[in-house]
């Protein structure tokens, strides 16, 4: 037991040895020799490369072991059939414990805007629309495995509803936010058709250029859209024809949100156990075998676009109302590719995992802000250790345990 | 007993349920089919067998609705349903799901079950062209939708009990045992209800013992279920003790019919599967 052990730190050493050694000898120039031109002197800073091989070595000690530990662990799980639960998923899972966490999040989440700043709010309110993004490409992405690039499109489409609408015929946010959702599920069902035949990288190419051809209609036709000027002064939402200061605005907005947010879940769960959620990953799973036992993979599928490009119209409404100001430079690839970032590392197909993805990865750049440049360095390297570590995301996505009426199957 | 054969017999006079005239397939100048022709009658158990590469598989999916067929006409007879009609169903081209849907259901040659979701749920998956509830009866869950649910889950567990997998109705089905992988793909199939069960090469991969156990359920659920059964096989032994009737191809074509006994004395079946007399 204890040779073996040894033996196990004994090569953790070696090949952490190793790697500090090479990234020495590959650092050399830049760490360690200084040239300068004027002087015309050479400088070794021989203290420079003692730093590079203990740093480098302590860390890949740490990623050696780390990784070791994940293999064992993955090939434990290999070996067992069945499903491991762990204690906190036991414990989430558990009504007695689920029903009071669940109620004090939702207190705290009410009290939010009382005991915190605008700022703080204000973030929240953002996080709060990737959320429900997130939740929204989930259906399309994690349950229904239908691979959508151009997700920020349906985002667009539902910020420019409620923009143009409300600059052309000062029609306020309540009567436009349906609207979004039904114009978001329209063109979810425009990009569907054609696509029904493809699947995996082929789909992905779509739906990208989906994305970018929205945009750049946004940004060329400027009769229709104003260009990338964009449209300012769009109204926020209305209370009853109150005035009220753009402080209570946010606080209105935030509430708006945690209702819209609480829907969103309420309904993203029930459908995914419901007989549609089921029949989307089996779709996910095994498309000709999913067709063969007679599901309709047309319908499924643009079921599925259309119910996430709902929410994405849904939450462009809220996004036009809350910026006051919208311009195409809001809706690029790089935030199709947050979103999608947010359901993958959130743990597909998984509600609570979407969800801590989006905060997570919404929260994570702005909180970092105080290491100001290096700031979008960690946050790439949360994401690759997250990857690492976690494949299936931060939360996996739990299947439903069905209670059987022994009586009735007897 | 008795009463159950004869019915059996009876049922054997009548319409087919499945006829399947003149079909050829090709892809591009391939021919895979020539010409078949294959009937199933009610409550029987036909076996589609010839050397590899004969045909078979692609036959089976010309009549599931995977290929549309080059020509010919296969046509399904339903005991019931909307589409029931007195003169069949034509089903060349039709959509698979709707093919299901009509009361064929098949496996796959290659297990095709959805790795991640429990053997339970793989079975749930085959009610789903029985059931209707929508988006609105998933979100509200009205006391309809929660009895259908519930009814699915109850059903499809005993459809569990019937292939002997209740023990195993909540782990992954990528987790299952080969064999019984196999059982549960029929178990699937038998959930949309069929009235013609189509099995691709069920026994492949399997010993002698579970190849038995295999046969002995086939037999049971013809009996229980009222259904027929169309399968490609490649078990001699299980084709020969199982089936009324036998069909048997090569490039394409039906080269021999009859039962069981007929076919092996064939001489061309003969020289089918075990080559030309260099003698003769």
């Amino acid at each position: 037991m204890k040779d073996t052990l040894m033996r196990y730190v004994v090569k953790l050493v070696r090949q952490a040895l190793v790697a500090s050694i090479w990234l020495s000898f590959l650092t050399l120039p830049i760490m360690v020799i200084r040239v300068d031109t004027i002087e015309q002197t050479v400088t070794w800073r021989w203290m420079h490369l003692a730093y590079m091989a203990v740093g480098s070595f302590v860390l890949a000690l740490a990623w050696y072991a780390m990784m070791d530990r994940r293999d064992r662990g993955q090939a434990k799980k290999d070996l067992e059939t069945v499903e491991r639960v762990s204690a906190l998923s036991q414990f989430l899972s558990d009504p007695r414990f689920a029903k009071p966490l669940m109620a004090f999040g939702f207190l705290v989440a009410a009290a939010f805007p009382w005991f915190f700043s605008l700022y703080q709010t204000n973030i929240l309110v953002s996080a709060m629309i990737y959320v429900v993004l997130g939740l929204g490409l989930n259906i399309t992405v994690g349950l229904a495995g239908l691979l959508d690039l151009g997700y920020v499109a349906f985002y667009a489409v539902g910020a420019y509803t409620y923009a143009l609408l409300n600059h052309h015929f000062h029609l306020g946010f309540w009567a436009v936010l349906p609207l979004g959702a039904v114009l978001g599920a329209f063109f979810g069902i425009l990009l569907g058709f054609p696509v029904l035949r493809l699947r995996g990288d082929y789909l992905a190419i779509v739906t990208l250029g989906f994305g970018q051809i929205i945009r750049l209609v946004l940004e060329n036709w400027g009769d229709f859209s104003y260009g990338p000027s964009g449209i300012s002064n769009i109204d926020r939402p209305g209370l009853f024809g109150i005035n009220y200061s753009v402080e209570q605005a946010t606080t209105y907005i935030y509430y708006i949100m945690l209702a819209l947010v609480i829907l969103t879940i309420f309904v993203t769960a029930r459908l995914k156990d419901s007989r549609i959620g089921r029949a989307w990953l089996a779709l996910r799973e095994d498309e000709i075998a999913c067709q063969a036992m007679g599901i309709d993979n047309t319908r499924a599928k643009l079921m599925a676009f259309a119910l996430g490009a709902t929410l994405a119209g849904l939450m462009g409404v809220v996004f036009a109302a809350k910026t006051t100001f919208i311009n195409p430079a809001s809706f690029t690839f790089m935030e199709s590719a947050m979103i999608l970032a947010i359901v993958v590392l959130g743990g597909m197909g998984s509600v609570l995992g979407v969800i801590l993805g989006a905060f997570m990865l919404m929260l994570l750049p702005e909180y970092l802000r105080a290491f100001s440049e290096y700031r979008m360095l960690i946050f790439g390297a949360t994401m690759v250790l997250i990857m690492v570590f976690r494949p299936e995301g931060l939360v996996r996505a739990k299947r439903k345990v069905y209670k059987i009426n022994v009586e009735a199957a007897g | 007993m008795a009463q159950n054969t004869t019915d059996m017999n009876n049922q054997n006079t009548g319409n087919p349920v499945l006829s399947v005239r003149n079909v050829s397939m090709n892809f591009g100048g391939l021919r895979a089919l020539s010409e078949v022709d294959l009937e199933v009658r009610p409550g029987e158990v036909v076996a589609l067998i010839g050397p590899n590469g004969a045909g078979k598989t692609t036959f089976f999916n010309c009549i599931t609705g995977i290929y549309t067929p080059t020509d010919g006409e296969v046509t399904a007879y339903p005991k019931t349903g909307k589409r029931k009609r007195a003169n069949g169903v034509r089903i060349n081209g039709m959509r698979t799901n709707l093919v299901c849907e009509l009361g064929m259901a098949r496996t796959f040659q290659n297990i095709r079950l959805f790795p991640s979701m429990t053997a339970l749920e793989n079975v749930m998956i085959g009610r789903h062209c029985r059931t209707k509830s929508g988006i609105l009866g998933a979100v509200l869950r009205p006391a309809a939708t929660r009895r259908e649910e519930q009814e699915v889950v109850d059903n499809s567990y005993e459809l569990l009990t019937k292939v002997g997998l209740e023990k195993l109705a909540n782990e992954y089905s990528r987790n299952l045992p080969y064999g019984a992988q196999r059982r549960l793909e029929i178990a699937r199939a038998l959930a949309t209800e069929p009235f013609l069960l189509l099995l691709d090469e069920p026994a492949a991969g399997m010993n002698p013992q579970e190849t038995e156990e295999l046969k002995q359920m086939v037999i049971r659920i013809r009996e229980e279920f009222k259904v027929s059964v169309l399968l490609i096989e490649h078990d001699m032994k299980m084709v020969m003790s199982l089936s009324d009737r036998i069909y048997v191809m090569e490039y394409g074509r039906i080269i021999s019919t009859g039962t069981p006994k007929e076919v092996s004395e064939d001489p061309q079946v003969i020289r089918a599967y075990l080559g030309e007399d260099d003698d003769a």
